[in-house]
Parts: structure tokens; C-alpha cells; sequence
């Protein structure tokens, strides 16, 4: 035990570490670095430096690059294998064509109006082009065209429904409502079920055609056709020979008039070859040949020949 | 003479020519700090009523984008002694700011606190010969004032018209138009050491900055710390600085006088390391965080802990009352502020119709200063912080930015100087073609 206590907190011999004196670093900065960072505060310098010379390197590496003819073949052929690829992956392959509400002939024309053999990858089928190219087709109204889940191209098909006939010099055409021609026949009694229309300028004005077959009602089955004179007015056409001129403007009523007349005195019935009421206020009527002659015999007039002109007796003139 | 008048007339230019473009920077270079702003300009007033800052006295343009201050380095009593010093400073700060504000400075506004200012009232006459002061007239009887001789390397700093008389009626601000045959002037020319101004300006061209204009600190920190009334009807602003204290005297709107009193807060740092036995830093904190001029008895029981690194346990467990660096500091006080009386009672400061005084600069902070000058310098003291501008971040708001701020104020609005108005057509050389023109431009 040691004599003397010492009571003082023990001298821990603190270990200096053999640093080097710290030079304290002078904060300001040097001439270089504050041009530098002047220089760097210019807005030109700023963006040429942060824009146009990565922009400029990678342009100029790629140019660099691209520059040799076999590189730029075999990047070429690499990204459209690339592309081929991804194209013809299961997910993007079109298997089959469902056609709906399209008559048999439409059906097998659409189908071979398809650019490619199915299967085949959906990105090779065009549904625009290949709409306007199905619309060209005169018997089809809409379509809707769009390639389904599981590899399925549906065409929705809205076909025209033909409405009239229209004889024109080239042949019997059939129109719709709207007076767009849907298809030919080959003769009236193909489709007698419909209603004929002739004359030049017929189909720009099916409506009113239509119209007028609504307006004839019991005359209807005596109703040959509507004939369109001078692109203005129609001839309603009878049979016996029999015609109805009607006015360019107010057919309609016209129409009504001459069948309520019909219906109360009979007027088709008899010897007309024609009504004319082009002037709605002043019906005119032509008669036929006999009817004339029926009235010429009783006033003793000379008789007229089937062509309308009168008979002159050669017998007694001679 | 006519080479200054050129120089600042250059200066003008190139202010004018910053605040088209809009960045201007000011460089408050201080014994102990360096400020430095950077201002934006819009000529529009975009910046109009934010942050609470009215536009009360002009400061409405423009704003602060970017401040930074640093410690000065190489700057004695206000002049710059070591040059490679003082730029590396300079540099520290204007990087410093320039980051804040992302955009580059190219011009700056620079104050000078020290050169040994020397403040002249001059006065000038002349008849008029068409009986109605014209443009020209002003120019000819600032040219009329006689000028004494300032002495060798003696540059005019500041030479500003501060009152006109037509005939009998003075105290005109602007006596263009006015009808009389006589029209005298007053100007107030305040000189400062050439070299010193040499020396900043070589400091500042070190720094690829281009100087747009120099003013003095004391008249800057007045600008932005005296309020309108203050400045109109006679006050003082004492801008206790590092190495000296500036005194500047203003009446109606135009500062008369000027002086700087050579003692400034880094010589009661010294006292206090001297009389305390402190280092510089250690009296330097002790000056600001515990420093006083009025003792009490409670200051006496305040004990700081000295510290310091000697590795002597005597000299590094030793504390100090509170008492102690009062006594120190208080006679120095008195001695700055008898230095300031002094230079008011040379200015006759007395004889002005308000007397108000406000104490600015960083020394200002002393705790219960205004008492201490209210007893020595006059009754209307008050302590003066310097006006709020635009942007200004609130660290930077205390006294010592005054001169900063004035600076900001001077770059803004700067008053009408001498070199501002057009060289009288006499001065120019016999057969110049401007002579010519400005004769036909006067007299048709």
C-alpha cells in the first residue's frame, strides 16, 4: 500500500495524435474558379454547355457510327426483326373473319376482299383501308370492322335495303330510299314486289317517288311507274295507257285529288288517256280515241283514226 | 478636375446601362464585413406592395435576388491596405451572392468608408443674360463655383447641388424656368483620398466587375437609415463602423457635411483584449454578446467564462464580470462619441432646426449607447435600422447593413450630382463640333 494517497483524478496520458498542423483552407475562391463559375452563370454558355454539346456528341457519335454502310444494313435488319417478331407473336395473330348481317353474296365478296390469308398478324390488316375499300361496294350501307379478343376479325354489316327500281338505258337498277344504287337485275319481274321509277334524274329524287306510291293507295295496283319529266315533275303511269301529269310542286296533293276523283266518280275508269294537272287550280282532262269518237258520231262529225287525226273519206270525195 | 468629372460621368453610363439590364450588384466594403446585394430591376414596379414593403421611398423597383456578407479581409480603417486580400474577399462574397441569385454580376456600386473625406460647401453665381434660368445656366453656375484647393490626390467623390437662388428667393430645389437676374448655387463637394479610391476601384476591375458608381459609406448609411422628415428638416446619422465612425449632416434632402471619426469598434475590441488580457476573437464575442456602456450592479456579479487554448489553467479558467467589459468599453465609447461631437460642432450642427441624431452601423448594437450618446451628442437620439427593401432576407436587416441598403437606395434613385448636369458649352475645346451644336441648340 502506498504511503501517500493520491486523491487527484488520475492523469489519463491523452494519445495527441501526430496530426499535421491544420492549414485552414482560404474560403475564398481562386481567380480560375471564379471565372469559372462566372462564366458559368452566363446563360448562352450555360445552355451550349448542358445542351448542345451532349447533344452535339451524341449526333456526332451516332453519325460516326451509322457512317459505315454494313452497320446501318445490319441495324436495319436487326430492328425489323425486331419488329417482325413482336408482329407475329400469338397475341397479335388474327385466326378467323365473322361476318355478320350480310347476305350470302356480300359475305363472299367481303371475304375475298381481305389483303392477307388468315392467319396472319393483326398489324398486316389495315381496318381503315380495308373499310374504305368494303364501303366501294354499292350493297353495303355501314360496316364495322374491328379485330376482337382471341384473334377474331368481326365485320358488322349494315347491307342497303333496295327500296325502287330504276329503269335508265343501261338497265334496271335497284335503289335504296336514299337514291344509292344497291345492285342490277335483269328484268322487271325479278323483283315485282318493288315499285318502278324511270326517267333521267329518277334517283335524285327516290323520296319523292316513294312518296307519291304511298299517295296512289287504291290505285295502286293499276300503278305502272313514275316517270320523271325534264328533272322537274312526275307522270304517274297506268295501265290502259293511261297517265297522271303532276305539278313540280304540291304532287303530293295533286295525287290525293285525282284519287279522291277516282274514288268518287269513277274517273279512271272510263276512256282518259290522260289527267293533267300540272295546273293544280285547272285539271284538265284528255279523252281516248273512242270516247271522241262517241261524241263526233253523235254531233255528225267525221271520225278520227287511231292516230288522232281525222278520217278523211275518200269515197265520198272522190 | 474635368478626368473625374469624366470618370463619374463613365459611371453613370455604365448604371444606366446595368439597370437596362436589369442586375446591378452593390459591394459594401466594410473594415469588418463585406456585403454584398444583388439587386433586379424592372422599370415596371412589378415588385409593388409584397411582402408588406410599400413603396415609400423609392425602393419599390427593384429587389434583392441575392445577399451574402463575409468577413473582411485586408481592409484597414476603411481603406484597403492589402489588395490581393481585400479581392480575395471580394470574390468570396460576389460568388457567394451570385449563387443565391443564379444570374452573373458584371456591374457593381461600391461604397468607400475611409480616405480621409474633407466636406466643402462651395458657392457659385452668375447673371443671367435672358432673365430666366435655362438648362444651361445651371450647368455654367455650378461651373461658376469656386473651388479651393482640395490639396494633392484629392478626388471629388460627391458634388451635389444642395440649394439654388434666383435674385432673392433661395431654397429653390429646382430654378429652371424661374425669372431673374441672378442665379447663385450651393454645392456641397465632399473629397476623399485619391489612392483610396484608386485602390478600390483597381480592386474591383481585379475581379472582372465594372464599377457603376462609388458613394460614401456615411452618406449611404444615412440615405437608408434617416427617414424622409429626418433628412428634410436637419439630422445626423453616425455609422459606427469597424474602423471608424461616420458622421454625415443632412438638411433639406441633401446631405451638407461629412467627416469620419477614426476610431471604430475594432479599437474597443482591442481595449478589451488588451485591457482583459483576452485574444481577438475572445474579446471580439465578449464585445458582442456581453458588451455595454451603462454598468449596473447586477453586471458586477455577471461572471463570463474567458476560456481560451493557452493550455496555462489560470490564464484558461479566468473569468470576467460582466463590469469589467463595460469599464473597458465605455471610455472608448465616450471617446468615439466626444470625436463625434466634435465633428458636429465643426459642421454646425447646432445651428440646424431639427437635431436629430440616429445611430447606425454595427457599433450601434451596444446595449444603452443611445443613453450614453444622448448625454454627449444632444437629446434626439434614437438607434436607426436601416429601411426595408424588397427581398431583403431578415438576417440582413440589422444597422450593420445600413450602408448596403443605402447603397441599393443610391443605385435606385441617385440624387442629382454635378457631372449629372451638361457640361457648360465653354468648357468644351475651342472649335469642337459639340461646342457648335450645343451653341446653336442654346441660342436658337
Amino acid at each position: 500500500m502506498p504511503l501517500i494517497t493520491d486523491h487527484r483524478p488520475s492523469r489519463q496520458p491523452q494519445p495527441q495524435p501526430q496530426q499535421a498542423p491544420r492549414v485552414k483552407r482560404d474560403p475564398a475562391p481562386s481567380r480560375l474558379q471564379y471565372r469559372l463559375e462566372r462564366m458559368w452563370l452566363k446563360p448562352l454558355y450555360r445552355r451550349v454547355v448542358r445542351i448542345g454539346l451532349p447533344a452535339f456528341l451524341i449526333a456526332m457519335i451516332a453519325g460516326l457510327w451509322l457512317s459505315d454502310d454494313d452497320r446501318r444494313a445490319s441495324l436495319n435488319e436487326d430492328l425489323t426483326a425486331i419488329l417482325q417478331k413482336v408482329q407475329s407473336r400469338k397475341e397479335f395473330q388474327v385466326q378467323m373473319m365473322t361476318v355478320e348481317g350480310a347476305s350470302p353474296v356480300v359475305d363472299k365478296a367481303l371475304r375475298s376482299m381481305l389483303p392477307v390469308d388468315l392467319p396472319a398478324s393483326s398489324f398486316e390488316i389495315d381496318l381503315a383501308a380495308l373499310r374504305l375499300q368494303v364501303m366501294q361496294l354499292d350493297a353495303i350501307e355501314s360496316i364495322d370492322l374491328r379485330i376482337k379478343p382471341g384473334g377474331i376479325l368481326s365485320a358488322v354489316v349494315k347491307e342497303r335495303q333496295p327500296a325502287v327500281l330504276w329503269r335508265n338505258a343501261r338497265g334496271i337498277e335497284m335503289l335504296d330510299a336514299t337514291g344509292h344504287r344497291v345492285a342490277s337485275v335483269t328484268s322487271r319481274d325479278v323483283r315485282s314486289d318493288l315499285p318502278l321509277i324511270t326517267g333521267e334524274g329518277a334517283d335524285l329524287k327516290v323520296d319523292e317517288a316513294l312518296a307519291l306510291f304511298d299517295a296512289a293507295g287504291p290505285i295502286l295496283p293499276r300503278v305502272r311507274g313514275l316517270v320523271r319529266r325534264g328533272e322537274r315533275r312526275w307522270d304517274l303511269v297506268l295501265d290502259h295507257g293511261q297517265r297522271i301529269m303532276l305539278p313540280a310542286d304540291g304532287a303530293q296533293i295533286a295525287l290525293e285529288a285525282a284519287v279522291a276523283l277516282d274514288r268518287a266518280q269513277d274517273m279512271l275508269g272510263r276512256d282518259l288517256s290522260v289527267v293533267d294537272l300540272r295546273n293544280p287550280s285547272k285539271p284538265v282532262l284528255r279523252l281516248g280515241i273512242d270516247a271522241r269518237n262517241t261524241i263526233r258520231e253523235a254531233r255528225k262529225q267525221p271520225l278520227l283514226g287511231p292516230d288522232g287525226r281525222i278520217i278523211t273519206d275518200e269515197n265520198k270525195g272522190g | 478636375m474635368p478626368e473625374l468629372y469624366e470618370t463619374q460621368r463613365a459611371m453613370r453610363n455604365i448604371r444606366r446601362a446595368a439597370l437596362q439590364r436589369g442586375v446591378i450588384g452593390i459591394l459594401d466594403i466594410g473594415t469588418s464585413k463585406i456585403a454584398c446585394l444583388v439587386l433586379r430591376f424592372d422599370g415596371t414596379g412589378t415588385f409593388r406592395e409584397t411582402d408588406g414593403v410599400g413603396p415609400m421611398a423609392g425602393q419599390a423597383n427593384f429587389r434583392v435576388i441575392g445577399a451574402a456578407s463575409t468577413r473582411s479581409r485586408g481592409v484597414r480603417r476603411g481603406e484597403i491596405e492589402t489588395m490581393a486580400e481585400t479581392e480575395r474577399a471580394i470574390r468570396t462574397v460576389v460568388t457567394a451572392a451570385q449563387k443565391v441569385a443564379g444570374v452573373r454580376v458584371d456591374h457593381v456600386i461600391a461604397c468607400l468608408s475611409g480616405g480621409r473625406p474633407a466636406s466643402y460647401g462651395l458657392a457659385g453665381e452668375i447673371s443671367l443674360a435672358a432673365g430666366k434660368v435655362h438648362e444651361y445656366d445651371i450647368a455654367s453656375v455650378l461651373a461658376a463655383c469656386d473651388a479651393p484647393d482640395f490639396g494633392r490626390g484629392r478626388e471629388v467623390l460627391h458634388a451635389q447641388p444642395v440649394n439654388f437662388a434666383v435674385d432673392n428667393r433661395s431654397g429653390l430645389a429646382d430654378p429652371r424656368d424661374h425669372v431673374g437676374n441672378k442665379l447663385a448655387c450651393d454645392m456641397h463637394v465632399l473629397t476623399v483620398d485619391g489612392d483610396a479610391i484608386g485602390n478600390l476601384i483597381q480592386c474591383i476591375r481585379r475581379c472582372d466587375l465594372e464599377l457603376a458608381g462609388i458613394a460614401s459609406a456615411s452618406y449611404a448609411s444615412a440615405r437608408a437609415s434617416m427617414v424622409e422628415d429626418e433628412q428634410e428638416l436637419g439630422g445626423a446619422c453616425i455609422d459606427f463602423g469597424g474602423g471608424g465612425t461616420g458622421v454625415s449632416v443632412f438638411i433639406r434632402k441633401h446631405m451638407i457635411f461629412s467627416d469620419n471619426v477614426r476610431i471604430g469598434g475594432n479599437l474597443i475590441t482591442q481595449d478589451i483584449a488588451q485591457g482583459l488580457r483576452v485574444s481577438l476573437p475572445v474579446a471580439e464575442r465578449l464585445k458582442t454578446l456581453n458588451g455595454g456602456v451603462e454598468a449596473t450592479g447586477r453586471d458586477d456579479r455577471d461572471m463570463i467564462e474567458v476560456g481560451g487554448d493557452t493550455g496555462d489553467w489560470e490564464s484558461d479558467r479566468r473569468a470576467v464580470s460582466r463590469g469589467d467589459v463595460i469599464g473597458v468599453m465605455r471610455p472608448r465609447v465616450e471617446e468615439i462619441l466626444e470625436g463625434v461631437r466634435e465633428v458636429l460642432d465643426a459642421a454646425g450642427f447646432d445651428s440646424l432646426p431639427s437635431q436629430q441624431i440616429v445611430l447606425t452601423g454595427g457599433g450601434s448594437q451596444i446595449p444603452g449607447l443611445d443613453g450614453l450618446a444622448a448625454r454627449i451628442l444632444g437629446p434626439n437620439i434614437r438607434c436607426g435600422r436601416p429601411l426595408r427593401i424588397d427581398g431583403l432576407a431578415h438576417q440582413l436587416t440589422d444597422p450593420s447593413f445600413s450602408s448596403a441598403v443605402g447603397l441599393a437606395l443610391f443605385a435606385a434613385h441617385p440624387q442629382d450630382e454635378w457631372w449629372d448636369f451638361e457640361i457648360p458649352a465653354d468648357r468644351y475645346p475651342t472649335r469642337s463640333l459639340r461646342r457648335a451644336y450645343r451653341w446653336f441648340r442654346n441660342n436658337w
